[in-house]
């Protein structure tokens, strides 16, 4: 009854996401942490501190996560454990389905709850509803929602094994395009500040970066915000965009579509700023305010400052 | 080049759907469907290759009730040469819409087949990639560019750090993000054109898959309710309480 949970980490750093999927994974079982990177040894380092892991594995190679060689590298460890589990982001649902296919097995993706091995909960249509699904297959892929979960401690100490060669890829790596930032990680920060295409232009769009500095929150931003140039792709909230889970979200100047309304369903707190009180976001914050973004943001700004927050 | 797009039939975007009460699934009674949004993208990223003198035929295949014959017109509206309806009634898993569409990859033999990345009835996912994985094909997901290159595609994709480029061979899997194109709407001529394109119905029962589903749906509940809160009035006041909830958090 072992578990084998693919770690996500970039540039050279263990993920954050990777300690709530380990801590969700051990109910299903002890827990083998599998690092594949480059250089696999200083990601396997850090991987070992997290709690309830058994054994990390590390296999240094496969530079860009090519899903071809990633899956072929799976199905060979495979055998032996009854679940493989990855994070519902980029690279756990490029791989995971895939792999499932050369496996002849029914993934279940995007888990938000573990009830037993074989029972787990899944958003479905943009999360408007939660489906109850059972398993009767002899071993389980999963992709699991790490906002949903609570990160394990850290503090162990796990054994560490290198393991040889990886598989070769068929697929090129051209080039990689990267948001700089030095704002915390979207997917699992405590604080989210959100903007939406209402701010108009990129240059306007960083009066949510400004709040979100002071704050010490990581940005968010709606399709609409991103397909209009304000923000980049990876900041994008909702459906087809990142889940997130903070403590506190504030969304400025969005509407709160229900493709928006699904990346942010687990926050526990949402402060709405619109200067429409009809929005459909306004509907579900806890703390609603009316007004013009160009007037507000500014001023919360730098009355957040008067009062001396620092994060 | 030939192209394979596979099309899905939703409960259209727009709908605010409603768990039914006993718990068995989501209404879908009289309820508007259309084409999932993100297979709408793969059509147009086909159209426009073939525009571009890169492709030369477009076959559109969908699975699912007859109904689905509605998004392959839509698809033959926006251009596309032919289409496949495989008549299925019920829930058909992913896995086995994948093993489907890779019956019909080995009666085609395309060089390409688009997908959209998702549903957004399911939300699942995976058929591109399961499709990839059957077949043994490289697979190139989440896709806001596609170009030629040489004899293989450069493909620009949406991940977690922003965006990847990659190169890979065909026949290739490719499914489109959102931000690949803005798909056409097609007039009324193409879409009366399009009722004279050849349309094939076939049950998918008679591809000799297994079309049992191997998860058990146990529920479908609503999400917990989120109710409206207070109203601030002022931005010194909003920022006050914003500023106690994040002391709060500190001393956590
Ligand atoms: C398949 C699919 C998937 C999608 N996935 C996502 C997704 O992942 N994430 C996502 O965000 N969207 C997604 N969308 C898009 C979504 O449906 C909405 O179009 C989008 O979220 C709207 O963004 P917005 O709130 O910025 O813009 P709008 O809906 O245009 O709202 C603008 C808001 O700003 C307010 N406003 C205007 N001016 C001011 C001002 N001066 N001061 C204060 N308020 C002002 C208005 O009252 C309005 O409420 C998806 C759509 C589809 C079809
Ligand atoms: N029943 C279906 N018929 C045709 N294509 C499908 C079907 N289900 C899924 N697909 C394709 O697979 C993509 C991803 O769907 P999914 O994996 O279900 O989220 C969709 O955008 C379609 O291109």
């Amino acid at each position: 009854m072992t578990v084998l949970v693919l770690a996500e980490h970039d540039l050279g750093v263990l993920g954050a996401a990777t300690a709530r999927i380990v801590a969700a994974a051990s109910k299903l079982g002890p827990v083998d942490l599998l690092v594949v990177a480059p250089d696999a040894a200083p990601i396997a380092e850090e991987a070992a501190s997290i709690a309830r892991v058994a054994k990390v594995l590390a296999i240094s190679g496969l530079a860009h996560a090519p899903s071809d060689a990633l899956t072929d590298l799976l199905a060979d460890l495979a055998n032996g454990y009854t679940h493989i589990v990855a994070a519902a982001a980029a690279v756990g649902r490029d791989v995971i389905p895939r792999l499932a296919a050369k496996l002849d097995l029914m993934p279940v993706t995007d888990v938000i709850a573990i009830h037993s091995a074989t029972r787990f909960d899944r958003p479905i249509y943009a999360g408007n509803a939660i489906e109850t699904v059972s398993s009767g297959q002899a071993q389980n892929l999963l992709t699991i929602r790490a906002s949903a979960f609570r990160p394990a401690a850290g503090g162990g100490s796990a054994p560490i094994e290198t393991l040889g060669a990886a598989p070769a890829s068929h697929q090129t790596f051209v080039s990689d395009s990267r948001t700089e930032s030095e704002l915390p990680e979207l997917s699992t920060a405590q604080i989210v500040v959100g903007g939406g295409v209402s701010f108009g232009s990129a240059e306007k769009f960083a009066l949510v970066e400004g709040l979100a500095r002071t704050l010490g929150a990581a940005v968010g931003a709606t399709r609409a915000a991103v397909d209009a140039g304000y923000a980049p792709n990876d900041w994008q909230v909702g459906q087809t965009g990142k889940i997130i889970a903070p403590d506190i979200y504030i969304a400025l100047g969005i509407s709160g579509a229900l493709q928006h309304l699904a990346g942010i369903q687990g926050a526990k707190k949402i402060i709405a700023v619109n200067s429409d009180p009809e929005a459909p976001i306004m509907k579900i914050a806890d703390l609603a305010l009316v007004g013009d973004i160009f007037e507000v943001v500014p001023a919360l700004t730098a009355e957040l400052q008067k009062l001396g927050l620092k994060r | 080049m030939k192209i394979l797009v596979a099309v899905k039939r939703v409960v259209d975007h727009n709908v605010r759907i409603r768990v039914r009460a006993d718990g068995t699934g989501v209404e879908t009674d009289n309820v508007r469907m259309s084409m999932n949004p993100f297979c709408r993208h793969a059509v147009e990223a086909a159209m426009r290759l073939a525009e571009a003198g890169a492709a030369t035929e477009i076959v559109v295949v969908s699975i699912g009730p007859k109904q689905s014959n509605d998004v392959i017109l839509t698809a033959l509206a926006m251009g596309a040469h032919r289409g496949i309806l495989l008549e299925a009634e019920g829930r058909v898993e992913t896995l086995t819409v994948a093993k489907l569409l890779g019956a019909v990859v080995a009666e085609e033999k395309p060089d390409l087949v688009l997908l959209g990345k998702q549903s957004v009835d399911d939300d699942s996912n995976h058929v591109g990639q399961m499709l990839a994985g059957l077949l043994g094909w490289p697979q190139a997901t989440f896709a806001s560019e596609i170009k030629v290159a040489g004899a293989g595609l450069e493909v620009t994709r949406e991940v977690d750090f922003g965006r990847t480029t990659v190169q890979i061979a065909l026949p290739a899997i490719v499914t489109a993000d959102l931000r690949l194109n803005e798909p056409r709407n097609a007039g009324l001529p193409m879409v009366m054109k399009a009722r004279q394109k050849p349309l094939a119905v076939r049950p998918a029962a008679e591809f000799g898959i297994d079309l049992t589903p191997r998860l058990t749906v146990e529920r479908v509940s609503p999400p917990a309710e989120r109710v409206a809160g207070a109203k601030v009035a002022t931005v010194p006041e909003l920022a006050k309480l914003i500023a106690a909830d994040v002391a709060e958090l500190e001393a956590l």
